[in-house]
């Protein structure tokens, strides 16, 4: 694309393209008696609304389209957000009329082969976690994680406790914290220990009888399993607070080991990391919460459950939450996952997690002679890096990054865990090839070069990409959040 | 790549796993082939009705409206599908800009200063409203309309619980509000299909100093006053209506818009326009340190999505209805929806018992319980409304939208008129 042509499309909004008197679709005329109209003063005048014709409409998006990088395009090793590559069949099976245009509200015989799926699928994700209990309700993962909390807070005040605290370690996934907040309770951060666990010792003066729970995720940020998970269950349980696991990463141990098994009450995960989603640029996902049987009455509204005749209903849990959304969740990313996990069985979902670990543990080996490693232990699914011996030379990680998409990839995620200086965080996912891993580790290695030789290249990084470095302290000083008439950019 | 590892075997890298925990036995059923996997779906799709085989006249929330097939195949394209969160906005202009897209059109459609990137659906969003009124006002009471979605005051409840905020329900024709109220939540046209008196409402809870929240029905702003004309304050909705697939209850996204002195107390995701270093016009997300991710426990929510492929999918549709084509739809609705109820109204034994504006939905009093119409119904091949007896003694909530035909809506009153002889 030109320089011109760019700046067409990243200057003219919906609202300055087409002509007065177009639109894209054409309308049925009206079959039935017009009826009287509401009186004016209900009635709006203005409908400021763009006017484009079908062509202007697919051009511009597809344009617009083009300006993006994605999965589809290449690599896109963001940590914490398992950018895979998703099977295409997924989507049009989402798409079946018999998935795709059945109201929420149908009476339910209507619907047999959606609720029969739904009980499937929550056998699934119980089978696979090791829990009793699955909520498919959640519409992402953050919502699983408020869901899995007030359910945890549901279950306290049925016992009668009022617990006002839940601890989060510092390696945990950045939602949590807010998670907390929003359900009302207390955050207090636990921190790690020199091997990337949960520093005992400061589990231990944490805990009393106020803690409602540890949140744990697991593998944590730092791509590691908790070696101490098994001292953690007990010391939780003994102050009778429960443990959490935010199960985002789950890809990591699909088939490995059930977190049920490790002494976790709850879980939430993410259908569209682990069980392929196209992200679709922040979703949709879906963020189901599985839980041993004594959390299983309080999960939310509804759960799929069967009758004496073995037909499927939703059922409300005796002392149920509630509800987290108008319906029964995010049906159309449940689809995706139970194809995914019927399409792999349970041989295939253990290959994923050892293809994903093994990818990780491959970049680690390949990296760490020239960007330190935080903590001398082998990975799981993705791994951290710390850029410090590239500040040293004047260069940040952000500068790190941004080179990157000069080389034609998308920068792993910076600056998170915040534990880490100067942080890397890669996350390559099982579906990326040796040779892709291998082009990556080139670019990686390079840019430590350049970082020593040219550090400019870097700090102006990059040149290649649609815009260059934009100015977002200026974006956030003078808010400009939506297009403006006669205001042209 | 082991030996580049240091490993004999892979399963040497899941050595911190205690080991009495590893390899547990996975009981899934056998794994399936492309075309295998297609037919097992293709089977159980087979066993749901669906809406594209029959006369469907419910709503209370979902809508089947017509979507047109530019929607889909721009949201299909794998550079908008498998992208993520434009953390590097220099190779995410493609995604920034269709969000600036999105509120800058969810601003025109709800007459609003200021919308965000999109929340999970409007029942959450409701809930996140009220938790945002709660955090301008320092209030703790929120009121909600009884004419609320019953399930959108179930998520408000939810939501509400976690912080012990109590929750009020307030009659439309008695409402009283006092300084301990955050907010009063009205939803227009309200849950069984009719217009609330919109202006009265802003002044009760103007003059106690409560937020006025407001919950539109998005193709009803097609033809009907945005609340941003009778004062709303914060205004949420459920984006479905906009080229959404019914797809049992989701993937849908939740509008969110309100006042520019708000912004800062907004939760979601925002994307605003800047320029790069060589001048280019280009957009960023901004004012992130109200989320989580910044801001961590004291941020202004938890979500962590914004529902970008279906906010897409909104702002395709609304570019492609158009400014003449949404108030189309509407009115299609509208005149289709007084078409079907005068007839009913009509038919011996049914009546229409509430009186006042209605849009695209009315609740129809039935001779039989509407259970058992209904069931009448699906064995005629229509898909009757939702049975809102307890609310109203027979009462049915009807939906009529631009894809129900005059013939269609025949079929429907045909089949009552039987269905009160069983």
């Amino acid at each position: 694309m030109s320089e011109g042509e760019r700046h067409e499309i990243g200057s003219k909004l919906s609202f300055d393209r087409g002509r007065p008197g177009r639109w894209a679709v054409s309308l049925p005329d009206c079959d039935v008696p017009l009826a009287a109209m509401p009186p004016s003063s209900l009635l709006r005048d203005e409908l400021p609304l763009p006017e484009m014709s079908q062509p202007e409409i697919v051009r511009y998006f597809t344009n617009l389209a083009c300006l993006n990088y994605s999965v589809d395009t290449g690599f896109y090793p963001l940590g914490s957000c398992t950018m895979k590559y998703n099977p295409k069949l997924h989507e049009d099976m989402a798409r079946l009329p018999g998935f795709a245009a059945i109201h929420p509200l149908q009476p339910v015989e209507a619907v047999q082969g959606a609720l029969a799926l739904m009980f499937d699928l929550q056998c699934f994700l119980a089978e696979i976690t090791g829990m009793k209990a699955v909520s498919l309700a959640p519409a992402a993962g953050a919502h699983g994680e408020l869901t899995s909390v007030l359910t945890v807070r549901a279950f306290l005040e049925h016992r009668g406790e009022s617990r006002h605290r839940v601890l989060v370690p510092d390696s945990a996934h950045g939602t949590n914290l807010a998670t907390v907040s929003t359900a009302g309770f207390h955050c207090q951060p636990i921190a790690s220990d020199a091997q990337g666990n949960t520093d005992l010792a400061a589990l231990s003066a944490a805990l009393d009888d106020d803690v409602a729970a540890l949140m744990l995720t697991l593998p944590n940020t730092l791509g590691l399993f908790d070696q101490n998970i098994v001292e953690i269950a007990r010391m939780v349980h003994e102050k009778g607070a429960l443990l959490y696991c935010d199960g985002a990463n789950l890809n990591a141990l699909l088939g490995q080991v059930k977190i049920g098994d490790l002494g976790f009450d709850v879980v939430q995960t993410n259908l569209h990391k682990t069980f392929s989603t196209p992200h679709g640029g922040g979703g949709p996902g879906s963020g189901p919460v599985a839980v041993k049987a004594h959390l299983a009455p309080f999960l939310p509204s509804p759960i799929v459950g069967q009758d004496e005749n073995g037909g499927y209903v939703f059922e409300e849990p005796e002392h149920s939450i509630g509800k987290v959304g108008a319906f029964q969740g995010n049906f159309g990313i449940v689809v995706r996952a139970y194809a995914y996990i019927r399409s792999l069985g349970a041989a295939g979902l253990r290959e994923v997690s050892e293809n994903a670990v093994l990818n990780a543990n491959y970049l680690l080996a390949r990296l760490r002679q020239s960007y330190d490693l935080p903590y001398e232990r082998r990975c799981l699914h993705e791994v951290v890096f710390s850029g410090s011996r590239q500040r040293a030379k004047g260069v940040h990680t952000l500068d790190v990054a941004k080179r990157l998409i000069d080389y034609g990839f998308h920068p792993p995620t910076v600056y998170f865990p915040l534990i880490v200086d100067e942080a890397l965080m890669i996350e390559p996912t099982e579906t990326e090839s040796k040779e892709t891993l291998d082009a990556f580790c080139e670019a990686m290695l390079a840019i430590a070069r350049e970082a020593e030789e040219e550090p400019d290249l870097l700090r102006n990084a990059p040149r290649t990409a649609p815009v260059r470095r934009l100015d977002e302290a200026a974006a956030a000083r003078h808010p400009v959040l939506r297009w403006q008439k006669g205001e042209r950019a | 790549m082991l030996e580049r590892i240091g490993v004999a075997s892979v399963d040497v890298l899941f050595d911190d796993i205690p080991s009495n925990c590893r390899n547990p036995k996975l009981s899934l059923p056998p794994p399936l082939s492309e075309p295998e996997l297609a037919q097992e779906l293709a089977r159980m799709a087979a066993r749901n009705r669906s809406v594209a085989e029959m006369p469907c006249f419910l709503g209370a929330g979902a809508y089947r409206h017509f979507i047109p097939s530019v929607v889909d195949h721009v949201v299909r394209q794998g550079a908008f599908a498998t992208a993520y969160t434009p953390y590097q906005p220099e190779i995410s202009q493609g995604t920034l800009q269709s969000i600036f897209e999105f509120q800058s059109l969810v601003c025109e459609l709800t007459g609003m200063d200021v919308a965000n990137a999109g929340m999970y659906d409007g029942a959450s969003a409701l809930a996140e409203a009220c938790l945002m009124a709660v955090r301008i006002t320092g209030r703790r009471r929120v009121a909600l309309l009884s004419t609320v979605n019953p399930n959108y005051q179930r998520v408000v409840r939810t939501y509400a619980e976690g912080h012990a905020l109590p929750v009020d329900v307030v009659e439309p024709d008695a409402v009283m509000l006092n300084d301990g109220h955050a907010c009063l939540v009205v939803q227009h046209p309200n849950f069984l299909g009719y217009l609330e008196d919109v202006d009265a409402l802003e002044k009760r809870a103007h003059a106690a100093g409560a937020l006025y929240v407001v919950v539109p029905e998005a193709i009803s702003l097609g033809m009907f006053k945005s609340p941003g004309e009778y004062g709303a304050d914060i205004v949420v909705a459920e984006g479905q209506s906009l080229g959404i697939p019914l797809s049992f209850g989701g993937p849908y996204v939740g509008l969110f818009a309100t006042r520019g002195e708000h912004i800062r107390q907004m939760p979601g995701r925002l994307v605003g326009q800047t320029k790069d270093v060589d001048g280019r016009t280009g957009y960023v997300l901004t004012l992130q340190t109200r989320e989580q991710h910044i801001r961590r426990e004291r941020a202004t929510s938890n979500i962590c999505t914004n529902e970008q492929l279906v906010a897409l999918a909104a702002t395709v549709y609304l570019c492609a209805m158009g400014k003449q084509g949404l108030r189309r739809v509407a009115e299609l609705c509208y005149h289709k929806a007084h078409y079907a109820a005068d007839r009913i109204a009509v038919l011996p034994g049914y009546s229409l018992p509430l009186a006042g504006t209605f849009f695209q939905e009315f609740v129809v009093r039935c001779p039989r319980p509407p259970r058992e119409v209904n069931a009448a119904l699906l064995e005629r091949g229509i898909i009757g409304g939702l049975d809102v007896s307890e609310r109203i003694d027979g009462g049915m909530l009807l939906c009529v939208t631009e894809m129900n035909s005059r013939e269609e809506i025949d079929r429907l009153v045909e089949a009552l008129s039987e269905s009160r002889l069983w």
